[in-house]
């Protein structure tokens, strides 16, 4: 077999890439003070997320990801910050009780990871099943199809639920401002 | 499988969703703002979303199974973020204000 030269260190440096981009961004998403930046680190990591997608053999996940999440969530929340205008202008001065606040978050969030961190490495997750079919993307639509048609239908009645009450909703108190 | 290529290893994408957990609940408990509360709670669901596609990647015997899951997964987060950011712009226009300190009167 006649193979790319090194081409196991570039696919190992190009998927490192991709973690690092997901970790990125969603530090970024957590820790800056303005929102919209905040929306940038979610975006971002939505991106890294999608290049995991991709190595994990799902090309169809990796654009719907881009599709959703990038296009349409991280849009729909600048709209949201342009409307609601939630910028922290004026700086709230740290109060000690901030601060012991978030360094408890910290710790409970640094037990949840080190926890799981602990579960999922002392297994060994190799496959034992033998696969019944590859997930490619005809798969996937003749399962939407056949096995998954009713929660594919739930799907859209749950959007069109979700479309009308966002509606409903915004449009409230719209009169009395 | 190629045990030398990091995408093969299950680890990897377990720890990784693991951190965005940690750190979706650290935003959710330190943001003051309800946007900014969202957007971690979309980490939570992304990392949720990363482990099922993980786990179908190296256990499942169905591999379309995964994919169809978080799709679904896909769609209701963004069912969720439609509804909740009509709520956040409701309560701007009430409260003139989206911080979660000073959304604290009941009317009934």
């Amino acid at each position: 077999m006649s193979e790319f030269p090194a081409a196991g260190l570039i696919l190992n440096v190009v998927f490192v890439l991709a973690l690092a981009t997901t970790l990125v961004g969603a530090v970024l998403a957590v820790v800056t003070t303005r929102i919209i930046r905040s929306v940038c680190g979610l975006a971002i990591c939505c991106v890294g997320l999608a290049e995991l997608y991709y190595f994990l053999h799902s090309p169809f996940l990796a654009l719907m990801e881009i599709l959703i999440y990038v296009g349409a969530v991280c849009v729909t929340i600048v709209f949201a910050v342009m409307l609601a205008e939630p910028e922290e202008a004026v700086v709230e001065k740290k109060r000690g009780v901030d601060f012991a606040w978030s360094g408890l978050a910290m710790v409970v969030c640094g037990a949840i990871f080190f926890g799981l961190w602990r579960l999922g490495s002392q297994q060994d997750w190799t496959a034992l099943t033998p696969r019944t079919n590859d997930g490619s993307i005809q798969s996937i639509g003749k399962a939407l199809l056949t096995t998954y048609s009713l929660p594919f239908e739930m799907i859209s009645l749950a959007l069109l639920v979700a479309i009308l009450g966002a509606l409903a909703v915004a449009r409230t108190g719209r009169d009395k401002a | 499988m190629n045990p030398t290529l990091l995408y093969d290893k299950p680890e990897l994408y377990i720890i990784t969703a693991a951190l965005l957990l940690a750190l979706g609940v650290f935003g959710l408990v330190r943001r003051r703002t309800l946007i900014g509360m969202l957007i971690a709670g979309e980490l939570i669901f992304s990392a949720a979303a990363l482990n099922f596609m993980a786990f179908n990647r190296f256990r499942a015997a169905d591999q379309s199974t995964g994919q169809i899951f978080v799709l679904f997964i896909m769609g209701l987060a963004a069912a969720e973020v439609a509804i909740a950011l009509s709520i956040v712009i409701a309560v701007y226009r009430n409260y003139r204000s989206v911080k979660t300190r000073e959304l604290s009167d009941l009317n009934g």
